[in-house]
């Protein structure tokens, strides 16, 4: 397939992931800071808010104040933030144009219709929690429709792999940065983690990656921080957590290099990562650093896209 | 002007037997029901994203072409005789094309005059001596059609360059299946689907010889923002081709290659939509970032096929159309099936006297022009406008043609006060591969929806039309 094609649907699919954990970020974020002062502690949930999603520093240079207000119109609508949802339906929207031919009409109507509501419906943003509600639940709809059409209509060809590609990577991404966010920006060094004050956080992060059933399901125990890191990086059966996206890219990728009949790098690479993870053991990550470990994973992922991109989409 | 000819009730009132079905249908039908339809089909097509860019309209970005859910129908004897003469036209056509760019007898023998072709800025002088596969030029060509009576076809234009529209032929024909499957119940219409089945293989077959056996084809397109892209990706599609940009595609030691994840690829066809001017920045405008550094050279060598061969606008240009009866019997030897509009060409100082002195009754095109951009419409303009465009005359005559105003015929369409006529044209589109000339029956009727209008363009506000040609 033309690599501009593949490059299309790898980036489409990323910006779809993005806007569904932007949605999420800000309904945990707006569950959080419903609750009383006592609850959550002194630290500012909406900037957490903007670190998770990687836009602290643009965001300060446009506004003062973290406040609910501002955090929300940035994430959802700014049109000058680069990642904001509403950016990463119009980018979605624009790939997909570029590679009708490649989506099936499903696919193409998800992303389509999500366009046309996100114009008519949500042109002005929001005016009130309701209607923000209602907003993220959209985004959340069109993110999961986006994904089972994917996975009912397409063929299981390279179309459909990069797709996936562009998906796991995201996730992965995503997965890594609210959990540094939330172990290592928020708590302070001298706090132990896991005092009773950071349960609503916890479930917080939980939320935001849809594990919150999940994680009682795993391991029947009431929340601990450990074990919100166990399921999120190592745990191979939760879709979101770092394991699973690795299985998922080191299984897409094979299954490109098998049907061009040749490896690569990004093969190479991609098993590395998910060894280490395979390998890994919490009480060694605790060791290492949870900070440091995930840093580093932050890092590898990023790289694979690279490698991804040098090998196949330019 | 004279009364416009209606296709479904004719001269007198009288019900034409094509409509007879359609007619009894419509008495059935209540028009709340018409309206309702008509909203689906709209939904519809914004759903599926046809849509158009309108230029210069920043506004509207992407429209919506109105559709318009009555049918245009004709009879299988109306089209037996439309399907002849454009047969012949565009054989005609290929064989001017062909003539231009090699021994030029048409020249010598004082057909068209020299000047015509040569001051002609659509002339391309690289394609002298250059041989085409199997000699077709024109592989695609939309060829415009009015009727003012019931016996006449008459040519309005010939688009030889990148027709387009052929996606709303289609897409019209589906979606009115999926609104009135009783309505198609009860009329026997020839399917229009084979299209891209038709224009794949017109496009295989004219494949370099250096081509393998399995040519790939590939449609070559300006990018998102093109007004025509859907159908540009609609196609692509229908064909099971890539759908490629001048940035996906690669020229090395003469060959055409595409960028794919596999590494480079080679091109033997491109169906390109994209124009002569912007193919290849070495050769044509340099500023061009839509084309291909090189594919001139490539096309030089004969290894890759454009379609449609590139100089092909000096066949569709309005002045050379004006000759286009006297082409036909030149390289044909026969009469023309399909006649032209009369046409003064202001170019002869004696025609642009009548065009000057009759300018309020008279249609005035630019020889260039294209999607009813710059063109007068006498009867319909204001004194001011006639005034303006005296003075462009005066000043560039050659750069303009002129022609009565045609009462256009009319089809019954569904207007804010319930059915009424409206004035309707009709783009077949004709292939020309290796050795035959096809045509699905039917093409892409296009409806002037203002009371009165005459301009059809969807750029200036005109709808379509599913076009029905009855299998009987």
């Amino acid at each position: 397939m033309l690599s501009r094609t593949a490059e299309n649907l790898y980036w489409l699919a990323r910006y779809v992931e993005r806007a569904e954990y932007l949605a999420r970020t800000i309904d945990a974020t707006l569950r959080v800071t419903a609750l009383p002062a006592a609850y959550i502690g002194k630290t500012n949930e909406w900037d957490s808010a903007l670190l998770t999603a990687g836009v602290s520093a643009s965001f300060y240079e446009a506004y003062e104040e973290a406040n609910e207000q501002n955090v929300v119109e940035y994430l959802a609508f700014s049109p000058s933030n680069p990642s904001s949802i509403k950016n990463c339906i119009e980018a979605a929207r624009l790939n997909s144009r570029s590679v009708r031919t490649a989506l099936t009409s499903e696919m193409w109507d998800t992303i389509n219709s999500a366009w046309i509501e996100l114009q008519e419906v949500w042109g002005k943003g929001t005016s009130s929690r309701e209607e923000l509600a209602r907003f993220l639940r959209f985004v959340q709809e069109t993110s999961l429709r986006f994904d089972g059409s994917a996975y009912r209509t397409m063929l299981r060809n390279d179309a459909y792999w990069f797709s996936r590609l562009g998906l796991h990577l995201e996730r992965a991404d995503n997965t890594a940065r609210i959990l540094d966010v939330k172990y290592h920006v928020l708590l302070p060094e001298e706090e132990h983690v896991g005092g009773p004050l950071d349960y609503y956080q916890w479930t917080s992060i939980l939320r935001s990656v849809s594990a919150l059933t999940a994680y009682h399901w795993v391991y029947r125990e009431t929340l601990k921080p450990w074990l919100i890191a166990d399921l999120l990086i190592l745990n191979d059966t939760l879709p979101r957590s770092l394991a699973s996206c690795y299985s998922n890219l080191v299984r897409n990728l094979d299954q490109i290099g098998v049907a061009y009949g040749r490896q690569g790098a990004s093969q190479r690479h991609a098993r590395g990562v998910r060894n280490r993870l395979e390998h890994s053991h919490m009480d060694d990550i605790f060791q290492h650093g949870v900070h440091e470990f995930i840093q580093e994973f932050i890092a590898d992922n990023a790289r694979l896209g690279e490698i991804i991109t040098k090998q196949y989409l330019i | 002007m004279a009364v416009a000819f209606d296709e479904m009730n004719g001269p007198g009132g009288d019900l034409r037997p094509a409509y007879q079905e359609l007619s009894r249908w419509l008495k059935e039908t209540p028009p709340d029901a018409l309206e309702y339809r008509r909203q689906e089909a709209e939904l519809l097509f914004r759903r599926i994203g046809i849509t158009f860019a309108v230029y210069g309209d920043a506004e509207a970005q992407e429209r919506l072409i109105p559709f318009d859910v009555i049918p245009r129908i004709m009879s299988s004897k109306e089209w037996t005789l439309l399907e002849k003469g454009l047969k012949q036209r565009v054989r005609a056509l290929n064989m001017f094309l062909r003539d231009i760019y090699h021994g030029r007898d048409i020249l010598r023998a004082n057909v068209i005059p020299d000047d015509l072709i040569f001051q002609n800025p659509v002339f391309r002088p690289e394609m002298n001596g250059q041989d085409v596969p199997h000699d077709v030029y024109v592989h695609i060509a939309g060829i415009d059609i009015v009727r003012v009576d019931a016996d006449n076809f008459i040519v309005l234009e010939d688009n030889a360059r990148t027709p387009s529209g052929v996606s709303y032929m289609l897409e019209n024909r589906e979606i009115m299946m999926r609104l009135f499957p009783d309505l198609f119940a009860r009329h026997r219409v020839a399917p229009v689907e084979k299209y891209p089945d038709e224009l794949l293989s017109a496009l295989r077959s004219v494949a370099p010889l250096s081509a393998s056996a399995e040519p790939v084809v590939a449609l070559m397109t300006p990018g998102v923002y093109n007004s025509a892209y859907y159908e540009h990706s609609f196609l692509a599609d229908k064909l099971g081709i890539e759908l490629v940009e001048g940035r996906d595609l690669i020229v090395k030691n003469d060959e055409v290659f595409m960028r794919t994840t596999e590494g480079l690829k080679r091109v033997d066809v491109i169906y390109r939509r994209v124009d002569d001017d912007f193919l290849d920045p070495l050769t044509f405008r340099p500023d061009s970032a839509l084309g291909v550094p090189g594919l001139m050279s490539a096309y030089a060598a004969g290894n890759v096929t454009l379609a449609n061969a590139v100089g092909t606008g000096i066949a569709d240009d309005k002045a050379v159309y004006s000759y286009m009866p006297d082409i036909v019997k030149f390289y044909l030897g026969e009469e023309p099936i399909l006649k032209n509009v009369p046409t003064w060409r202001c170019r002869e100082p004696k025609d642009l006297a009548y065009v000057l002195d009759n300018l309020g009754d008279l249609v005035v095109k630019e020889v260039h022009g294209s999607g009813g951009y710059g063109m007068l419409i006498g009867p319909a303009a204001t004194k001011a406008t006639i005034e303006a465009f005296r003075d462009k005359l005066k000043r560039e005559p050659e750069g303009f043609i002129a022609q009565p105003t045609l009462a256009l015929s009319t089809c019954p369409t569904c207007t804010a006060s319930g059915l009424a006529p409206r004035h309707v044209d009709l783009r077949p589109f004709v292939l020309t591969g290796r050795d035959h000339v096809t045509i699905v029956p039917g093409g892409l009727t296009r409806v002037a929806l203002k009371e009165g209008s005459l301009v059809v363009n969807s750029s200036q506000g005109g709808g379509t039309k599913d076009t029905w040609i009855l299998d009987e």
